[in-house]
């Protein structure tokens, strides 16, 4: 979701037992990935013909898929897939955002300018057109999946970041450390990083939701890793042939992407009404 | 001339978008007659040599670029590497599909939007209405759409499971593409409206005598459509994208189908025609919402 979409969103206030809950389900997916033994003894990879379409039920809480996989085992071992999608896309377009941001902020006007109008065009489009288009230049992998999102996930935090490079250059602190004689560099880091550091993190957490909804749609239309690798949208998609006897194949890889990413939404719209409370 | 620098705005961006593509066709690693053929071609050198001639990839580099600009002028895109066919031909055949799944999937979002915000103004329909919005904005496109098949096409078999034909295969396309997108709206115009219904004109037009009916059609619902315009852009963006997934889950011929093939394919004329093709929609849009503002807004007309 673009900045735009946040600003002029209605401001629903979280109650804070939603964003507990939501801080909830992120801790047990970050546990999943990285413990995905201590959630299944199962392997989300072993077909077991006899056990096909197996219903959820004692032993299979999702149920089986058509090989006879273990579903709630494949959703587990999942989580690490999506989450390093989601948090490898988001950390290096943040920092490649601020970057560009700090640079745009601070650079001459004309520099400024253009690079303004080519982050519009880029803003006014949704992550996953642009992804798409940057996967039809490099070609599907997981490799180029993760590079797209990365790519489609920058504006946002360019544009976020040079509107508060610009707030704080010429703010008094900031003409006080110049006039100090302190390096450029050591300004921007001290002084001007900080101050658009609130803002970035809220927009990340939100971000973080906004890649793995990507990734795993690039994944769903298979131009990203292969079966029989338990990526949700994968899953998905290679359920397709199940559906007309097995509605559960369809069920739960979606409800691990939805649950996420309502998570991570819920998550960054409650640290977003902290800090603008600060801020008042 | 308001519209003069905007309308340079929009062939820079175009003539920007047409050099990528050039560009991408030209970096990109790989053969271009090599894909064309196939892997376990048995054509020789000569024929080789010959179709390079006739697709122009023996002139010079800046020959080949302005022979790509005049020819995309003329909406020719060259020749698709694995169908042998003009890409032109290509897109042409499979677009009414995919405007008939687009054109109702907008049609349809407006209509829940508008719904939604109309009657969600007590504080319970508020909440309920935030609470579904998340809830549709959140979840992926290819996953309602699993779940509208499993439930509709699977159990109570109202509708076909796949296919393009008619207006039954179109319903659960539509309504998958277009639940975010209505969520989205639902959000921008609740909002609108709120916000209209603070300012003080409002007062002023219930006091003139007009009834609630008439307050929103003709004056708050005004107002909330700002905001919702300024998304156009990116609404068209959500139901390219969108597309491609749906007509991809439910076996749809159209647009995103031949996008989905041609980017697995490395049919790199086909992808880069897309893309302009993306763009320029883009730019329309934009300059449509630019014409659209003052209609909207009588305050902008006199502003600048």
């Amino acid at each position: 979701m673009t900045t735009q979409a946040l600003e002029t969103r209605t401001r629903l206030r979280i109650p804070p037992v939603a964003a507990i809950v939501a801080g909830a389900v992120l801790l047990l997916l970050v546990a999943a990935a990285f413990l995905p033994g201590w959630f299944t003894p199962l392997d989300p990879l072993a077909t077991d013909t006899k056990a096909s379409e197996l219903p959820p039920g004692p032993g299979h809480p999702f149920g089986t898929d058509r090989l006879g996989r273990d579903i709630y085992a494949r959703v587990v071992h999942g989580a690490s897939i999506s989450l390093s999608f989601g948090f490898t896309a988001t950390v290096v377009a943040v920092v490649t955002g601020t970057v560009i941001g700090l640079a745009s902020g601070l650079a001459p006007r004309w520099v400024d300018n253009v690079v303004q109008r080519l982050l519009e065009i880029l803003l006014a489009l949704p992550e996953l057109l642009i992804a798409l288009v940057i996967i039809a230049m490099l070609g599907a992998g997981t490799v180029n999946l993760v590079i797209a999102i990365t790519i489609a996930a920058v504006p946002v935090y360019a544009r976020i970041v040079r509107a508060g490079t610009l707030q704080v250059r010429q703010a008094a602190f900031v003409e006080a450390a110049v006039a100090l004689g302190q390096r450029r560099g050591a300004i921007v880091v001290r002084r001007i990083l900080p101050n658009v550091i609130g803002p970035l993190l809220v927009l990340a957490t939100i971000g973080v939701g906004t890649a793995i909804i990507a990734g795993s749609g690039l994944s769903f239309l298979g131009l990203g890793p292969a079966s029989p690798t338990p990526e949700w949208g994968l899953m998905l998609s290679d359920g397709r042939g199940s559906l007309a006897t097995a509605w559960w194949v369809a069920v739960f890889p979606g409800l691990a992407i939805t649950a996420t990413v309502i998570s991570t939404t819920v998550l960054g719209r409650w640290l977003q009404a902290r800090f603008e409370g600060r801020e008042a | 001339m308001r519209y003069l620098p905007r309308l340079v705005g929009a062939l820079v961006v175009l003539w920007g978008a047409a050099t990528l593509a050039f560009l991408v066709l030209k970096l990109v690693p790989g053969d271009p007659v090599a894909i064309m053929l196939g892997a376990q071609t048995q054509a020789s050198d000569a024929v080789k040599a010959r179709i390079r001639e006739d697709l122009g990839l023996d002139r010079p580099p800046f020959e080949q670029y302005f022979g790509y600009l005049g020819r995309i002028l003329l909406l020719d895109f060259g020749t698709s590497y694995r169908l042998q066919r003009p890409v032109s031909d290509v897109i042409g055949a499979q677009l009414p599909s995919t405007l008939a799944l687009t054109g109702a999937a907008i049609v349809l979002a407006l209509l829940i939007a508008l719904v939604i915000a109309i009657t969600a103004r007590g504080r319970v329909s508020r909440a309920v209405a935030s609470v579904l919005e998340l809830l549709v904005i959140s979840s992926p496109g290819f996953w309602t759409g699993l779940l509208l098949l499993t439930l509709f096409s699977f159990q109570l078999h109202w509708f076909p499971v796949s296919g393009g034909q008619g207006l039954a295969a179109l319903v659960l396309p539509a309504i998958t593409l277009a639940l975010p997108i209505a969520g989205l709206l639902s959000q921008l115009l609740r909002h609108g409206l709120d916000s209209a219904n603070a300012q003080p004109f409002v007062t002023s037009v219930l006091a003139r005598g007009l009834g609630p009916v008439q307050l929103l059609a003709r004056h708050t619902l005004r107002h909330a459509a700002l905001p919702a315009t300024t998304f156009a852009a990116y609404i068209v963006g959500a139901l390219l994208g969108g597309a491609v997934i749906v007509e991809q889950l439910f076996g749809r011929p159209g647009i995103g189908r031949v996008a989905l093939e041609a980017i697995t394919n490395r049919d790199l004329p086909v992808v880069m025609a897309l893309v302009f093709l993306a763009a320029a929609v883009f730019v329309v849009i934009n300059l449509i919402v630019d014409a659209l503002y003052p209609l909207l807004d009588p305050r902008l007309r006199s502003a600048r």
